[in-house]
């Protein structure tokens, strides 16, 4: 047993944790005719909460519950890997993405995230608002408005063969390359790394 | 009651998820989703897919691990459907398995990209946002509430914006 957790604790390989995910899709399409996708999940969640009387919002969101226990599983799947099974050692980052990080003035390389931004006491900061509000608003709008994310349209949509699907993905992909290699480094300056 | 006189549901194109299922899971019914939930999770962090270092890493194009968990899980996506749709698979409840079509708007490319941009950023796409969360990093509780916010304005303003 304390050999299978050991085994269990290290980090999982791609060719491990892919298949499992990819498995997902006809896992929920067997268990009750459901497209994979996880970015609804905030819809449904303002569609609850602020309807305020817009059209987007007013929809029976009662119906898209199991959504909604979808992504509170992922919340307590986190807590189990991070309290159970979690890696008893230090992550191992590419080098090249060290440096490249730490000339942007990252210091903490030990954690799946870094100290240096995620942190409680960054929240009211310019720091904050660029990797939490800023960032955080992006990804709601953006995948809103493109009808999907990762899981809905680069894995349940291509996977479904899907051509819009494989175009939104490949946007993600320009707008991700984009922030990293261009955008990223003045907005890090400019909130004051 | 057959097959045949379960009426389809009226779907909303703009909704990813829609509901397909005339059995509406109720109650304990529902638990299923959120054991499924639970494993996706654990994969999600056990493979540190939530992991902000990982998304630069990729980006960088300086790990094979993201395009080896994405590309793998395509894969095996892909399969499955084409099993599903060859096989006849049907649902446990006994329902075909309904695969609702994806249009093409400008959302996908504009949308899209801004989303990029954010996921570059916080180095999470809404499904490890929730995992962080789980797994202790409770300060993306604000990244969370900013999402829901940018999803809120997009509803607010969907009718305005090119589409």
């Amino acid at each position: 047993m304390n050999q299978f957790i050991e085994w269990i604790s290290q980090p999982w390989p791609w060719y491990v944790a892919g298949p499992m995910i990819g498995l997902t899709v006809p896992a929920l399409l067997i268990l009750g005719n459901k497209s994979f996708g996880i970015s609804s999940s905030l819809r449904h969640i303002c569609a609850a909460c602020v309807p305020a009387g817009i059209p987007f919002f007013s929809y029976n969101w009662k119906k898209e519950m199991w959504n909604l226990l979808f992504v509170l599983g992922v919340g307590i799947g986190g807590f189990i890997a991070m309290n159970f099974l979690a890696n008893p050692n230090t992550i191992v980052i590419s080098e090249a993405t060290q440096a490249d990080l730490s000339a942007l003035g990252i210091t903490s390389f030990s954690d799946l995230m870094p100290s240096d931004i995620f942190s409680w006491s960054n929240v009211f900061t310019a720091k904050g608002l660029l990797f939490f509000v800023i960032g955080g608003f992006l990804v709601g709008f953006g995948t809103r408005y493109a009808g999907g994310c990762t899981s809905g349209h680069a894995i349940m949509g291509i996977s479904s063969l899907q051509w819009a699907s494989l175009v939104a993905t490949i946007f993600f992909m320009i707008g991700g390359f984009l922030m990293t290699h261009v955008l990223l480094e003045p907005l890090m300056k400019l909130v004051g790394f | 009651m057959k097959e045949a006189d379960k009426k389809i549901e009226i779907l909303d194109p703009n909704c990813v998820a829609p509901n397909l299922s005339e059995n509406h899971d109720k109650g304990l019914e529902l638990l299923k989703y959120l054991i499924l939930g639970t494993l996706f999770g654990i994969v999600f962090v056990k493979a540190e897919i939530i992991s902000w270092f990982r998304i630069q890493e990729m980006f960088r194009l300086q790990s094979f691990h993201m395009y080896g968990v994405i590309g793998s899980a395509i894969v095996t996506g892909i399969i499955s459907i084409q099993l599903i749709k060859r096989l006849n698979v049907k649902t446990i409840q006994g329902e075909s398995i309904v695969i609702p079509d994806k249009v093409f708007k400008k959302g996908q490319v504009i949308g899209g990209f801004i989303f990029g941009l954010g996921w570059a950023i916080t180095g999470a796409c809404p499904g490890p946002l929730f995992a962080q969360i789980g797994s202790g990093y409770s300060v993306i509780l604000v990244t969370l509430i900013s999402a829901l916010a940018g999803t809120w304005v997009y509803g607010k303003f969907s009718d305005k914006l090119p589409n």
